[in-house]
């Protein structure tokens, strides 16, 4: 790729959002705004080759698309009355107010992610609208044909505009659970690149980035709600780890890690974010979890772990979210502290068995005890319920050691 | 703003509640009416009899054809609905929810078709 397309692809993916949402607001129509800033990008690519890139390409390009969507409009407007009514009464100042265009992103975020839509659907529309990623893109992220993403998205388009979704950040009120699905969806995003249940590449660097890319933008957007610095918090430490996670194909537990691999200039700006939410003594979900990333990453070798911290860390994140699966990681946490016995009796009592992280922690903790037999059993499980081929390699190795 | 349907199913094999609760549904209901009345939001509401007095008419044929019975066996029917204007589908929910805690049934809301 020349410097060229590579600065074209990053303004793209930088800008697709502001100028999609100014014409979502302005028209109330999202086909009408993708297609407007499809044209606009295209004039973009031919129009900047020649004459270089301007110095706000964000505000070129609404203007630009804001241009052809009122063409389209007009063209329209010759054929169908009530398009010709719509032209009437749009307003003509252009947008240029760059508080309000991130307004209008947040805007977007919110409809995208309206608990009226289908989970899978919120997660791909909010990577196509505010993500600027193509149908192609989404669904090589999450492994479905494009068709099938293309038919989702299309679906929760018509949606929004039949079922009268609102384009406007929620009221106060509402503000604290409708932000709990938004963050959720980012995090579902992170998620499914880096733990990703089944195919052949263990890690999607891109779904991760887009994730984070999401969580900053979000927190610039809402920088006094602490949930948000924890999500980015919680994403930017389990990154830093990524470059030790996999080694030859395989899945290597935090405690074996090569922590000199880690980034340390992720986990430092995670450590600032993780003091600075916590700074508001509102701990929720995604700030306890970022802490207690934040005690891991903060030791430098695995016998340095503070498990004392982590443990009351993952006492109160069980206080706020009482999950099965939290209850799980809680005690891994606590084995560390108080031996295998007590984790299995606690692990043994949780309805998890068709989670391959359930298995997978009793089959670790029966190796520990000596219980090969048991532990066998237990690994083939794991394996059984996971497709993650990094996942399936750890196991497979762990199981051929058992005396 | 756009109207909505707010369509309230009972299961068939749901048991009668107790008259006690009856009444208090009933007045919770009323009071409920009162809101949406007050709030200009009113367009029309009711509530249906039981499924067993519904009647079938099929003229697509040549000759009307009149059947005792809902036109499909199902497990869950219409019990009432209420028709309200919202300026979007948010305003829709929030009326919903207080809707379905009025009487105690799941709401199903819907969009009615613009023009």
């Amino acid at each position: 790729m020349s410097d060229f397309e590579e600065a074209l692809t990053r303004i793209h993916r930088e800008e697709y959002a502001a100028v999609v949402a100014s014409l979502v607001r302005r028209f109330g129509d999202i086909d009408l705004a993708e297609d407007a800033a499809s044209e606009a990008l295209v004039v973009a690519l031919e129009h900047w080759a020649t004459s270089g890139i301007p110095p706000n390409p964000g505000g070129w390009l609404t203007t630009t698309a804001t241009r052809k969507a009122l063409d389209r409009i007009r063209r329209e407007s010759h054929r169908d009355p009530k398009h010709r009514q719509a032209a009437m009464i749009i307003d003509p100042t252009p947008p240029s107010d760059p508080g309000v265009v991130d307004d209008d992103r947040l805007r977007l975020l919110f409809t995208c992610c309206h608990p009226a839509l289908a989970p899978e659907a919120r997660v791909a529309l909010t990577l196509k609208l505010i993500g600027g990623l193509t149908v192609e893109e989404i669904a090589a992220g999450f492994l479905v044909p494009p068709t099938t993403m293309a038919q989702r998205i299309t679906r929760a388009k018509r949606k929004i505009a039949a079922a009268h979704i609102p384009y406007r950040v929620p009221q106060a009120a509402d503000l604290p659970a409708r932000l709990s699905a938004v963050l959720s969806v980012v995090y579902l995003v992170f998620n499914e690149g880096y733990l990703s249940a089944s195919g052949a590449a263990p890690i999607r660097e891109d779904l991760c980035r887009e994730a984070i890319r999401l969580a900053r933008l979000l927190l610039e957007l809402i920088p006094t709600e602490p949930e948000v610095t924890g999500l980015l918090a919680l994403m930017l430490l389990t990154e830093a780890r990524r470059p030790a996670r996999v080694a030859g194909g395989e899945l290597v537990t935090l405690g074996e890690q090569d922590r000199g691999r880690w980034d340390r200039d992720l986990i430092e700006e995670g450590h600032t974010l993780v003091r600075e939410c916590l700074a508001f003594n509102r701990p929720g979900h995604y700030q306890l979890l970022a802490a207690i990333n934040a005690v891991h990453t903060d030791a430098l070798a695995a016998s340095d772990t503070d498990w004392g911290q982590i443990t009351a860390l993952y006492d109160q994140l069980y206080a706020v979210t009482p999950t099965p699966v939290v209850a799980l990681n809680r005690a891994v946490a606590h084995a560390e502290l108080d031996g295998p016995v007590v984790a299995l009796a606690i692990v043994d009592r949780l309805a998890l068995t068709t989670y391959h992280a359930w298995h997978a922690t009793r089959a670790d903790l029966l190796r520990r005890l000596g219980r090969s037999v048991e532990a066998a059993a237990a690994y083939d499980d794991a394996i059984a319920a996971t497709d993650n081929s990094a996942e399936r390699a750890y196991l497979a190795r762990r199981r051929g050691q058992l005396g | 703003m756009a109207q909505f349907l707010l369509s309230v199913h009972h299961g068939v094999d749901d048991p009668m509640p107790p008259e006690e609760e009856i009444q208090q549904m009933f007045a919770a209901v009323g009071a409920f009416n009162d809101k949406v009345r007050d709030a200009g939001k009113w367009v029309f509401a009711g509530g249906l009899e039981g499924v067993e007095s519904a009647t079938t008419v099929d003229a697509t044929g040549s000759e009307p054809v009149v059947t005792d019975g809902p036109f499909a066996e199902s497990k869950e029917y219409l019990g009432g609905f209420w028709v309200i204007e919202a300026a979007d589908l948010d305003e829709a929910l929030t009326w919903a929810s207080a809707g379905s805690a009025a009487c105690g049934g799941k709401v199903e809301v819907r969009p009615f078709q613009s023009e």
